[in-house]
């Protein structure tokens, strides 16, 4: 039974590694490999769901194998699947299937067919990691490769405007999901003191033991995961992202969007009911914001003039109710639930075109002018005053802006000194001296010692808010990116002794990915006039490889699963105490917009429209 | 202060609406040249003014003309021509050798005109009035205007955008304004468009330009508010909109976030100038890479010419008139050329005959039921006749995925547990095996085949609506007649005379309504030709006819029907008036009507990869039917794509050609009409329609991005009444790239059969349909009836012409032709 499990993971892998392979031009031979894997995986589940009916719906646990271990530390790959992990791996593979053979036409002759396909696979596989993950840390995978195709689909349109812009923005939101999870695991290993497996958190006795005695910490960690879920599944105050993800293709937005990486957030709780089962007061607390979202959701999929944000709301009021029917433990409703809304909002996705000839027809013939709703019940102010707040989606894409994008903005902007050149005299200065320092602690005065690493992780903050509101030098943002690694590892080295194979494991990735990005950045200074960060550039209409070269370096630097530095950065937590929240605060800021400042660059250099006038480029507001 | 001699608002805005796009909602999509508001100006001085003023491509690009040139798809002599025409003409004082258009690279240093001005405000006072306006004022407009989305309205008054708006700030302790201050500026009304424009602008000179920029960075939204400003019949919920609202409106939030954001502390955008951009309509020269690429288009354009001119050189004189099994009437559609060749293909007997769809019936046509009725006629007609469906039994089907109770709380609680598995199997099945559903059009659904029409006026008074209920016997007369005559059907009636309108089947297709009749406002023709058929069987009409001369045998009876272009279908209407010698005939054509669909169909799939045109030709035609059920088929057909072509003469001129579907095909018999009477409604006609779609497709081509629509696969539909990509984007206007991928952006040709002196006089009649030829956005062309001698119309002059083509191909197998080749068809002669 256990091959399975590698199975429903390596197959999308491996049909992802081949779709790699296969050349543009070739559609048949790109979108046969999706439909066929998809295909098998469909029949393997069927199977698997069978044989494991037969043994009498027994949960199944297996430790793959560790990837890092340490003293107190072992990071290690483990499946798990249970009715939960059943349920969404049956949905994503029907619903995945159809969705290759739908797009096999749907998208012929699109520029980018190939790189679309590519780009399903590589969620389909971040998905089925997460639904059959067995533990924090296998989950987290899955997690950001799911996060990194999203903002690949949905700036599938890569020379509008548009996709590129709301694709960022939607990262930015995803991100502070995954700082969640980083979080949430930080502190389980202070709770655990191992990287504890979801076949543990079963365990009655055990939770319930530990959460006695560390209630406050338990709390938080379910608020992490509870920020982690909201974000991902669109529940407020996030909802607003989810109408504006919808830029791919009509498939492609159908299953992400519509259904497959919405539940995602449902998933993480239902997985982590568990642990935060006996804790009623955070119960309490998921049932009012799924009130809150399923009212607000509603009302705005009523006032909704566009057929696309009209399914994107009506399914998050949805998700609203599951997340409530999760926290009274209906899974057996909740899974229900899901899946119906899955099934009901990819095909409204899907034939969503048809609906101006359908309505326009029934219109013909059943037309009534102004037809009276609820609300012309209320009130009137109560009435327009709540039209306008759904019209505006309760400020909730504003907010993001008004309250945390626009005050780091001002915070970078007072950092303009910094130009390419004295940034890297000023660095060197304050690295030697904490190098310096670090190894001669004794010179630091005792009452400054617990601060040193505040400060660093300060400093590394700052830095990299710089970078990420830089607005010309793209060498300087990607060089402070890089600082602000090294400065979070000088900051934890004050901390306490770490030991240099950590610091490898964390810096090669950097290191590595840092370098090959400014060699990437270097050449294409060579070729180009303009490479800047006011404004999108759109280079990868000339400079195709340079720009997925660059791609893989930010996604190196970000901590994403294809270097070292992605556990890394899970050690790193590791060595910050429990009592040390402040710094752990400092460093998940830092990481959060580390990779959106990475991001970023990618996105303004080789997205967008491009600079040339003699490529066609549409209006930007279209 | 507020002297306004400089600006002035009355012809701004009407200025402006002239350039804005003028295409209407969804539901009524009407072909139109899309730079209609160059057409005044001769064709390459228009798109030099379109390109440098507005940024739009209007050609192909250099590379891609050296492209086709090696593909020979440019001839090497007529290349050499136009470069010489060019720089004998020497209108700009270059001159281009060949080697220089061979080597020329696209440059990058032509920046519009447009927009210069309004970057000012990122450039100097670093703030993106669009990034903070836009996405607010698209939801309102969005929402304001939506036809039937959002379930919670706008909650409208009659007066307009700005009084609703006005209307709910009042009453609401929210706002779309960031300042208290705009807000109570727009409930206090104390502001005026110039009041507006002093404040951010400043300088009134610059008034005009800033408006164009502000406007034209959503050309989507301020050209569907131009026209429901002008035609506000266009919706169906009425929504009273100006375009002066929608500016206004721009202009206080433009306002609000600038107070937002620096206070009161900045100055108007014309005292920060330092420089005043280049005005807008300043005269315009072409730059040297423009320049060439006129050469290149005339080189282009003519090299497909010319070889339909050598072929239209050896047409054969037209036979002697014979008897014939039967007539048919179809639409000048170019997607009916094929099916014409296939029918006298399978019967060599019959006749077939082409001419603009409406049957020269024009009313509105009310279904049984209908709230509304829709016109059926070309656009620029407006009827005054209804034509009402009764005793139909037809029913419309509804489907619960697209009703609202799926968005409520509960009630979608209680679907997404039910409904939400139906929709897994309904999903499951429309990808494995796509059949027939709520969500297709089909053609025949316009009009219930065993309803009864109210065609016949019977009291003579019966109004509704102000319009006259059918047609009197003498109006019938009167359409009859003038049908008959301008397509040149005056004798040797065949016992059975077809009209057959058309119309197209689609599943999720927004633009749907253009893929119908488009002499029918966009829709299907089935109505008009089941009239055109009653009329034709009248008694007394035949009476009234024959006293003016047409004498139509008692043994010829007319037949209506409809030819679904997706779908390669026919249906004939009212089959069971026939005779019943009639009725036997019939069953004899109906089988060449089905070879010739099946035939059609057959050709039609070799531009589709995914059906194997080797396959037996019935599975063929099964595989063309299924894409126009599929939901994952983004080109159930291919429309009017690669169209350049429309000739106007008798079917001797071109029965001998295979002229891929490139054609739209008017009969017309000069020798019938040798002063050029029914020639003048035919070319009024045939400059708008044809040429309106010509030029659609070409500039959908050239510019996809911004005269055109985009990949229609992330389109979203908003409000009913156009297509966005995503969220919060501009409604984009224009066709599709699936629609115009395999389109070459070439002129339409009109080649018209019959003296040139009779031709010259005749289009000069009408100033608007001249305007068309005078500035060559169509080309025309004269071939003598006799001689077969060719005149060209350039630059107000009939020249005479001589091909270069030495002889185009002929004897080829063409079956095997159209199962291997993709690509277009060089034209070719098929019989002798």
């Amino acid at each position: 039974m256990e091959h399975f499990l590698q199975g429903f993971v390596l197959l999308p892998a491996f049909a992802f590694v081949i779709s790699l392979l296969i050349p543009k031009h070739r559609e048949i031979a790109l979108s046969r490999v999706s439909f066929i894997v998809v295909g098998i995986q469909l029949i393997g589940v069927l199977v698997f769901t069978f044989l494991w009916i037969m043994n009498g719906f027994n949960h199944i646990d297996f430790k793959e194998f560790s990837i890092f271990k340490g003293k107190e530390y072992d990071f290690y790959i483990d499946f798990y699947v249970d009715s939960i992990s059943l349920v969404y791996l049956l949905i994503g593979a029907v619903l995945t299937f159809v969705i290759t053979r739908f797009s096999q036409y749907y998208l012929h002759r699109e520029d980018g067919y190939k790189r679309f396909f590519n780009t399903i696979m590589l969620f389909y596989l971040g998905y089925n990691i997460i639904i059959v993950s067995g533990n924090v840390e296998t989950l987290f995978i899955g997690w950001e490769l799911l996060g990194v195709s999203s903002f690949l689909l949905i700036a599938f349109y890569r020379n509008r405007y548009l996709p590129v812009k709301n694709a960022v923005k939607i990262f930015s939101i995803y991100r502070i999901g995954d700082v969640g999870i980083i979080m949430a695991m930080w502190l389980s290993h202070h709770l655990w003191h191992e990287n504890i497996s979801f076949l543990k958190l079963n365990n009655y006795e055990l939770v319930h033991h530990q959460l006695v005695h560390h209630s406050f910490l338990g709390i938080t960690i379910s608020l992490m995961f509870f920020i982690s879920a909201a974000a991902k599944s669109a529940q407020f105050p996030f909802s607003s992202w989810l109408p504006r993800a919808m830029e791919g293709p009509t498939p492609s937005s159908a299953i992400f969007y519509g259904s497959l990486s919405v539940h995602v957030g449902a998933f993480l709780l239902l997985r982590t009911y568990p642990f935060w089962e006996q804790q009623v007061s955070f119960r309490i607390f998921i049932v009012i914001v799924g009130i809150v979202t399923a009212i607000i959701a509603t009302l705005s999929a009523r006032v909704q003039s566009t057929v696309k944000s009209q399914i994107a709301y009506s399914s998050i009021a949805q998700i609203g109710l599951i997340f409530i029917e999760i926290a009274l433990g209906l899974k057996a409703l909740a899974l229900i639930h899901i899946a119906g809304n899955a099934f009901l909002r990819t095909y409204q996705l899907l034939v969503s075109p048809s609906v101006v000839s359908y309505k326009i027809r029934q219109q013909f013939y059943n037309f009534i002018p102004r037809k009276k709703t609820i609300e012309d019940t209320w009130p009137k102010r109560f009435e327009y005053t709540f039209y306008m707040l759904s019209l505006k989606e309760w400020n909730l894409d504003s907010f993001m802006y008004r309250r945390l994008w626009n005050p780091l903005k001002k915070l970078g902007a007072t950092w303009s000194f910094l130009t390419f050149k004295n940034v890297y005299l000023f660095f060197l200065i304050v690295f030697v001296l904490g190098l310096f320092l670090t190894f001669n602690t004794g010179l630091i005065p005792e009452y400054l010692l617990p601060a040193m690493p505040i400060i660093y992780a300060l400093l590394g903050l700052l830095l990299v808010i710089k970078a990420f509101t830089e607005r010309n030098s793209v060498r300087l943002s990607w060089s402070l990116i890089i600082v602000n690694h090294l400065c979070i590892a000088l900051a934890i080295s004050f901390n306490q002794h770490f030991e240099l194979s950590h610091y490898i494991w964390y810096l090669s990735g950097v290191v590595l990915c840092g370098g090959f990005g400014y060699f990437l950045i270097q050449r294409l200074r060579g070729q180009e006039k303009w490479v800047s960060l006011d404004r999108f550039y759109g280079h990868v209409y000339e400079h195709p490889k340079i720009a997925l070269g660059f791609l893989i370096a930010c996604l190196g630097v970000a901590g994403f699963p294809i270097t070292p530095t992605f556990i890394g950065e899970d050690l790193i937590f590791s060595h910050i105490k429990e009592s040390q929240v402040l710094l752990a605060l400092l460093i998940a800021m830092s990481l959060i917009i580390n990779g959106l400042a990475a991001i970023r660059i990618y996105s303004r250099i080789f997205l967008g429209p491009h600079v040339k006038t003699y490529h066609e480029s549409a209006k930007r507001s279209s | 202060m507020f002297s306004s001699e400089d600006f002035n608002e009355e012809f701004c805005i009407g200025n402006l609406k002239h350039f804005l796009p003028s295409q209407g909602p969804l539901k009524d999509f009407i072909h139109h040249n899309t730079l209609h508001a160059f057409q005044n100006k001769p064709f390459h001085q228009g798109l030099t003014e379109a390109a440098q003023i507005f940024g739009y491509k209007v050609y192909l690009s250099l590379e891609e003309f050296q492209n086709l040139f090696e593909k020979r798809e440019i001839s090497d002599v007529i290349l050499n021509q136009k470069i010489d025409a060019f720089n004998a003409d020497n209108l700009y004082g270059i001159s281009f050798t060949k080697q220089q258009l061979l080597n020329a690279k696209s440059s990058d240093n032509d920046k519009p005109r447009l927009g210069k001005l309004r970057s000012f405000w990122k450039s100097n006072y670093k703030i993106d009035l669009d990034a903070l306006v836009h996405p607010t004022l698209f939801r309102i407009i969005g929402s304001y205007l939506d036809q039937g989305v959002a379930i919670w309205n706008f909650p409208h008054n009659t007066e307009g955008l700005i009084s609703s708006i006005k209307e709910l700030e009042k009453n609401s302790w929210s706002s779309f304004f960031r300042t208290d201050e705009v807000k109570s500026i727009l409930i206090s009304g104390n502001y005026s468009l110039q009041s507006l424009l002093y404040q951010l602008v400043g300088d009134q000179t610059l008034f005009e330009q800033y408006l164009f920029d502000q406007q034209f960075a959503h050309p989507g939204w301020s050209g569907i508010v131009a026209v429901l400003s002008d035609n506000p019949n266009a919706l169906v919920d009425r929504r009273p909109v100006k375009l002066e609202d929608l500016i206004m409106l721009e202009l206080l939030m433009e306002l609000d976030a600038l107070i937002d954001h620096f206070g009161h502390v900045w100055a108007p955008l014309s005292v920060k100038l330092t420089e005043k951009p280049t005005a807008l309509f300043d005269d315009v020269k072409p730059s040297p890479s423009q320049m060439m690429q006129m050469i290149w288009q005339e080189a282009y354009e003519w090299s497909y010419y010319d070889a339909v001119l050598n072929g239209i050189e050896q047409s054969a004189l037209e036979i002697q008139k014979k008897e014939h099994s039967f007539q048919a009437v179809f639409c000048i559609d170019d997607r009916e050329c094929s099916l014409r060749r296939y029918i006298e293909m399978d019967d060599p007997d019959c006749q077939t005959f082409g001419t603009a769809g409406f049957f020269n019936v024009e009313f509105f046509f009310q279904p049984e039921n209908g709230k509304m009725h829709s016109k059926v006629c070309p656009a620029p007609i407006t009827p005054k006749y209804l034509i009402k469906e009764l005793k139909s039994t037809k029913s419309v089907q509804k489907d619960i995925h697209f009703g609202k109770s799926s968005h409520g709380l509960f009630i979608g609680w209680l679907l997404t547990h039910t409904v939400g598995f139906w929709s897994a199997i309904k999903l499951i099945l429309s990808v494995f095996k796509p059949s027939q559903n709520e969500a297709s059009v089909s053609s025949f659904q316009h009009m219930d085949e065993n309803s009864e029409l109210t065609i016949e006026n019977i009291d003579n008074e019966r109004t509704e609506d102000g319009l006259q209920v059918g047609y009197t016997v003498v109006e019938m007369a009167d359409r009859m007649e003038g049908l008959l005559r301008s397509i040149g059907l005056t004798d040797n009636f065949a016992p059975l005379i077809y009209f057959v309108g058309h119309g197209s089947s689609s599943v999720n297709n927004t633009h749907y309504a253009g893929y119908d009749c488009g002499a029918c406002s966009g829709r299907p023709g089935s109505v008009n030709a089941r009239v055109i058929a009653y009329i034709g069987n009248h008694k007394a009409v035949r009476n009234i006819l024959k006293e003016r001369g047409l004498i139509i045998p008692d043994s010829t009876q007319f037949v209506g029907a409809l030819h679904d272009t997706s779908r390669d279908e026919v249906k004939f209407f009212d089959v069971n008036v026939l005779h019943e010698k009639n009725s036997e005939k019939h069953a004899k054509n109906e089988t060449h009507y089905k070879n010739a669909l099946t035939n059609n169909a057959w050709e039609r799939s070799r531009r589709f990869i995914s059906v194997n045109t080797q396959k037996p030709k019935k599975l063929v035609h099964r595989d063309v039917k299924k894409r126009t059920v599929s939901l994952f088929e983004p080109r159930p057909e291919l429309n009017h794509a690669t169209n350049t072509l429309c000739i106007v003469g008798r079917r001797s001129l071109t029965d001998h050609l295979f002229l891929d579907r490139r054609s739209f095909l008017n009969s017309y018999d000069c020798t019938t009409d040798p002063e050029g009477k029914h020639l003048l409604g035919i070319l009024n006609a045939v400059a708008p329609v044809c040429g309106g779609i010509n030029l659609e497709y070409y500039f959908s081509r050239t510019d996809n991005q911004q005269l055109g629509a985009g990949t229609k696969l992330p389109h979203n539909v908003m409000g009913l009444i156009g297509v966005a990509n995503g969220a919060d984007g501009d409604l984009r206007t224009g066709l599709p790239s699936q629609m115009i991928e395999v389109h070459d952006p070439l002129r339409l040709l009109v080649i018209v059969e019959h003296e040139p002196k009779v031709v010259e006089n005749t289009i000069k009649i009408n100033p608007s349909t001249f305007e068309w030829f005078i500035n060559e956005w169509v080309r025309l062309c004269v071939v003598h009836p006799i001689t077969k001698e060719i005149w060209v119309y350039r630059k107000g002059i009939f020249e005479p012409y001589k091909t270069t083509t030495d002889r185009i191909d002929s004897g080829n197998n063409l079956n095997e032709i159209i199962q291997t080749v993709h690509e277009n068809i060089p034209i070719q002669i098929i019989k002798n």
